[in-house]
C-alpha cells in the first residue's frame, strides 16, 4: 500500500501516529474510471487468492488452518464490522448489542431449517428480513435517546435476545440447535483445488468465498447508499442531531433506517455462521463479539469502509495469528488498541470527514449526553483565524 | 399574524422551563426575546422549532396549529433556525453546510446559495474548508446562511452575537436588518439586549419561563426597569461580561456548558 511516513496531522490539536494517507487519497480523488475499476478488480482478485497456502504460511505460521481462519473469524467480522459501520461510523450511534442481530439472523436459520426444512436460500431471505424488523423494534422506542444512554439500552438488548435463547426451550435453551443444514452445493466444479460451489464439512474455503460475496454486495450497497441523500443524511445527524433536524432532515427515520440496514447485514453473517457450525449455542452470542466489532470499527477508521474492514481483518487476525503466546495474546492485543487510540484516535484509515470531526472534539459518535454541547466546541475554531 | 404562540408551557423532566409564554411575530417583523440566562428564550426558539415538546398551550404559524407537528416538517412549512452555538456540521465544507440548508427542498437551491454567498462574501471566499475549522463568526455567518437555504418565512436567530467580538456582532447585526429588509421575518433571541432593541420592532422580556413585558423595541430601550436589568443601566455589567467572553474566545466553551446547565436549573 501507499503509505508514505510523514508528519500529516493538519489539525495538530492531536499527535498522531505519524502516518498519512493523503497522497492515496488525492490519488484516489483524481483517479479516472478505469482505474478504480482496475483497483477493484485487483482488490476482488486478492480476496480470491486470499486462502492459498503461500500466503497462509505467513499469516497462519503456528498449524492453525489459515483458510478456516478466514471463513471462521475474518471474513464474519468483515461483514459484521461492515453493518455496524453503518450504524456507528454513519448514522453516529453508538451501539454495543450489536451481536443480538447476529443473533436473530442464526437463530432464524436454526428455527427455520431444523424445523420446518427451509432450504438456506429462503431462510437466508427470512432473517435479513427478521434481523432488519429487530432493528426497528429495538430501534424505535430507544433512538429518542442518545449517546451513552443509547449504548446503554443497546447494551442490554443484546442481553436479552442472548438470555433468551438461553432460557427458551424452543431453541433448547444452552444445548443450542444442532444439525442446521449447509447450504445446498450449487456446483461441484473445480477449480485449482477448489471446489467453490460445493458447501460442506471438510473444505472451509467454499464458505469464505459465499462470505465474500456478501461482503462485496454489502460494500456496494452501502457504499451507495452513503454516497446519497441518505448519507447526507446520516452525516448530518452524526455531526449534530438537533442541526440536522433544523434542516429538515427527518432524523428519526434516519436513524432507524441506519439501524434496520445495519442489522440486516448483521443477519446475513448469523446466517452464514450457523450455516457452517451446524449447531449454534447462545453462547456464541456473547458481549465480546459486539465489543470487538465495535473495536473493529473503531480501530479501522468508524465511518470509512475500507477502514472498517482494514479494522476487522487486525481485531480477528491479530488474536489468532498470535496464538503462540497463550494467555497473554489477549493482554498484548488490548494494550494494543489502548495504544492505538492514543496515538491514532481517528483510527487506522479514517476518512478525511471524521478527521475533521474529531478536530472538533465530538467525537462524532453522536453527542454524548443531552444537552450539553462537546468539550472544546468551538475553541480550535478561533485559533484557526 | 405569521407566528403566534399562545400560553405555551414547556417541562423538562418536572421542571418547567415556560410557564405560559404568548409571543405574536407579524410578516415582516423583527422581534426580540430578550432576558437573563434561565429566562427561557432559548427554550421559546426550540419549541417553536419543533426541538421541544410543549405540554400545554399552541402555536400556530401561517394560519395553522403546528403545535405538534415533527421538527422536520416545520422546516418545510417555513421555519428556519440559526441554532444556540451555532449547530455548524464539523466535517462538512462550507458550502456542503449550506446545501444541507435546503435539504427539504425538492427544487433547485442555486439563487439561495448564490444569495448566501452574497449576504456572506466571507462564505464564498472559504466554500471548501471544513465548517469546524471556521473562526466564531465565519460559523455564525454559516449558520445564518444555512438557514436562509430553506427559504424560510420566519428565521429564529438564538444569540447570534454570542462569543463575537464587538466589530463582528455589529456587521452581523446589519445583516440581520439586511435579511428583513429582504423580506424574511426574524425572531431574535439576544442577551445583548442594547443591540437586539435597536435593530427590532417590537420585543419581549422574559423572566423565569415568563413574559414579563411586551412593547415597541423603541420603548424598552428607554424603559428605566429594563434598562436597569438588561441594559447595563449604571451597573455597566451585561456590555462589561459580553466584551470579557469576547476578548478570549476560548472560555466560550464551559460558559456554554454553565449556560446551559443553569438555564434548567434557574427555571425551576
Amino acid at each position: 500500500m501507499n503509505l508514505t511516513k510523514k508528519n500529516g496531522n493538519g489539525n495538530g490539536a492531536r499527535a498522531g501516529l505519524g502516518l498519512s494517507l493523503d497522497p492515496l487519497r488525492n490519488w484516489w480523488a483524481g483517479a479516472p474510471g478505469w482505474q478504480r475499476w482496475a483497483v477493484y478488480v485487483l482488490l476482488i482478485v486478492a480476496a480470491v487468492f486470499l486462502p492459498s497456502e503461500a500466503i497462509g504460511s505467513f499469516m497462519a505460521p503456528s498449524g492453525a488452518s489459515w483458510p478456516s481462519m478466514l471463513s471462521d473469524q475474518i471474513a464474519i467480522y468483515v461483514l459484521l464490522a461492515l453493518g455496524l459501520n453503518v450504524v456507528v461510523g454513519m448514522a453516529g450511534l453508538l451501539d454495543l448489542g450489536y451481536v443480538a442481530f447476529y443473533a436473530v439472523g442464526g437463530y432464524t436459520i436454526a428455527i427455520f431449517a431444523v424445523r420446518y426444512h427451509w432450504s438456506f436460500w429462503e431462510a437466508l431471505v427470512l432473517a435479513i428480513l427478521f434481523s432488519a424488523l429487530a432493528g426497528v423494534i429495538l430501534g424505535a422506542p430507544t433512538l429518542r435517546l442518545r449517546g451513552d444512554y443509547l449504548a446503554i439500552v443497546t447494551l442490554g438488548f443484546g442481553e436479552i435476545v442472548k438470555r433468551t435463547a438461553n432460557n427458551s426451550s424452543f431453541v433448547n435453551g444452552p444445548r443450542g440447535v444442532q444439525g442446521i443444514p449447509h447450504p445446498p452445493t450449487l456446483s461441484e466444479f473445480e477449480v485449482l483445488g477448489v471446489q467453490p460451489l460445493k458447501y460442506g464439512l471438510l473444505d472451509t474455503r467454499p464458505y469464505y468465498y459465499l462470505l465474500l460475496v456478501f461482503i462485496i454486495i454489502a460494500i456496494i450497497f452501502v457504499r451507495r447508499l452513503d454516497a446519497s441523500r441518505v448519507g447526507r443524511a446520516w452525516a448530518s445527524i452524526r455531526e449534530d442531531e438537533d442541526a440536522a433536524e433544523l434542516m429538515g432532515v427527518p432524523t428519526f427515520k434516519f436513524k432507524l433506517a441506519a439501524f434496520a440496514i445495519g442489522a440486516a447485514i448483521g443477519g446475513s453473517g448469523g446466517v452464514v455462521f450457523a450455516a457452517k457450525q451446524t449447531s449454534i449455542l447462545p453462547a456464541n452470542f456473547e458481549f465480546i463479539v459486539s465489543a470487538l466489532v465495535l473495536a473493529a470499527v473503531v480501530l479501522g477508521g468508524s465511518g470509512n469502509i475500507p477502514g472498517a474492514i482494514l479494522g476487522a481483518f487486525v481485531v480477528a487476525w491479530l488474536p489468532e495469528r498470535f496464538r503462540f503466546l497463550d494467555e497473554y495474546r489477549m493482554l498484548i492485543f488490548g494494550g494494543a488498541l489502548v495504544l492505538m487510540m492514543i496515538f491514532r484516535p481517528e483510527g487506522l484509515w479514517p476518512s478525511r470527514r471524521r478527521k475533521a470531526e474529531l478536530a472538533e472534539g465530538g467525537g462524532g459518535m453522536g453527542t454524548m449526553g443531552a444537552e450539553i454541547a462537546g468539550p472544546g466546541q468551538s475553541e480550535a475554531a478561533e485559533v484557526s483565524k | 399574524m405569521l407566528l403566534e404562540i399562545e400560553d405555551i408551557h414547556v417541562h423538562y423532566g418536572k421542571i418547567a422551563a415556560l410557564k405560559g409564554i404568548t409571543v405574536s411575530v407579524d410578516e415582516g417583523e423583527i422581534v426580540s426575546l430578550i432576558g437573563a440566562n434561565g429566562a427561557g428564550k432559548t427554550t421559546t426558539l426550540k419549541t417553536i422549532s419543533g426541538l421541544r415538546n410543549l405540554s400545554a398551550g399552541a402555536i400556530r404559524f401561517d394560519g395553522r396549529d403546528i403545535s405538534r407537528l415533527a421538527g422536520h416538517k416545520r422546516v418545510t412549512a417555513g421555519i428556519g433556525q440559526a441554532p444556540e452555538g451555532r449547530g455548524i456540521f464539523p466535517g462538512m465544507t462550507v458550502e456542503e453546510n449550506l446545501l444541507m440548508g435546503a435539504y427539504a427542498r425538492k427544487e433547485s437551491a442555486a439563487k439561495e446559495l448564490a444569495e448566501a454567498y452574497e449576504l456572506f462574501p466571507r462564505l464564498a471566499e472559504r466554500k471548501s474548508q471544513a465548517g469546524g475549522t471556521m473562526s466564531g463568526g465565519e460559523q455564525q455567518m454559516l449558520a445564518i446562511g444555512r438557514a436562509l437555504m430553506a427559504a424560510p418565512k420566519v428565521l429564529l436567530l438564538d444569540e447570534p452575537s454570542m462569543g463575537l467580538a464587538p466589530m463582528l456582532v455589529q456587521q452581523i447585526f446589519s445583516i440581520i436588518e439586511e435579511i428583513n429588509r429582504r423580506g424574511t421575518t426574524v425572531l431574535l433571541v439576544e442577551q445583548n439586549a442594547q443591540q437586539a432593541l435597536q435593530i427590532a420592532h417590537r420585543a419581549y422580556v422574559l423572566e423565569t419561563g415568563r413574559v414579563v413585558k411586551a412593547a415597541p423595541a423603541a420603548e424598552l430601550l428607554d424603559d428605566p426597569q429594563v434598562r436597569a436589568a438588561y441594559l447595563g443601566g449604571e451597573l455597566g455589567d451585561d456590555v462589561a461580561a459580553a466584551a470579557d467572553v469576547t476578548s478570549q474566545e476560548s472560555v466560550e466553551a464551559p460558559s456554554e456548558g454553565s449556560a446551559d446547565a443553569t438555564e434548567e436549573g434557574t427555571s425551576s
